[in-house]
């Protein structure tokens, strides 16, 4: 299925975009870190398990277990920061 | 009764004064208001010509709307009037104010409570990225645990630090 992924501040300068298109077998959310992980370079780098990393789904946080959507908006992020 | 935008993200600096002026106007009921307002530490003071800045980043479309649903938990947790949350993006100076959070109620109970809520919710919830400059370079801010703790004391489960 075809979905959107956005990335956000330190992950965004280290995958070099701010947003992509991609065709996912993924089922969950955290299929989905997995099959960018395995990208290799920056996506392993930045999306490493161990690291901090908060997941949305179309806007909304979300847990690695929340199923993927056709068309979703999927978001990896840091922790946030503001305030 | 005219409505007030709840939630603003933007670059410009916002009026204190102005903001409550509004909230006060639109609802005689009003008998207490509780702002906060967070503003950007200096970290090089005492070290004459080290400028540091810090540039904020966020999630168009997902800040407004997670502000906007904790603004919603806040009016059933507390009988309040009115809340208001102005945070602002983009590059910033030392001193310069970050964000505003106002509440009305009756009495200063419920909005003293909701205002804190609101921040303590704000800091480990709502999609937003402090990067700070210093002389070293740019460095992302870390998330705090003790934010999490602050929610937790509200009965949330924060997850975020």
């Amino acid at each position: 299925m075809k979905v959107t992924i956005k990335y956000f501040a330190g992950i965004r300068e280290a995958i070099g975009s701010g947003q992509e298109q991609r065709d996912t077998t993924a089922a969950t959310l955290g299929a989905l870190r997995d099959e960018l992980i395995a990208l290799g370079g920056a996506y392993a780098d930045s999306l490493a398990r161990g690291k901090a990393v908060r997941l949305a789904l179309n806007q909304v946080m979300a847990d690695e277990s929340i199923a993927l959507t056709e068309g979703g908006e999927v978001a990896f992020f840091p922790p946030v920061t503001g305030g | 009764m005219k409505k007030i935008t709840r939630v603003t993200i933007q670059t410009a600096d916002f009026n204190v004064a102005d903001e409550i002026a509004a909230l006060r106007a639109q609802d005689p009921r009003v008998g207490a208001v509780c702002s906060f307002i967070g503003t950007v530490r200096d970290h090089t003071q005492g070290e004459p010509g080290k400028i540091s800045s810090m540039e904020l980043e966020h999630y168009p479309g997902m800040t407004e709307a997670s502000i906007e649903a904790m603004i919603d938990e806040a009016f059933k947790r507390f009988d309040i009037y009115a809340a208001r949350v102005i945070h602002r993006v983009g590059l910033l100076q030392p001193l310069d104010q970050i964000v505003l959070v106002v509440v009305t109620s009756a009495h200063r109970g419920e909005s003293f409570q909701a205002c804190e809520f609101l921040m303590d919710y704000l800091k480990t919830q709502a999609p937003f990225w402090k990067k700070e400059q210093t002389p070293e370079g740019a460095n992302w801010v870390d998330a705090r645990v003790s934010d999490d703790a602050a929610l937790a004391k509200w009965g949330i489960t924060a997850r975020n630090g």
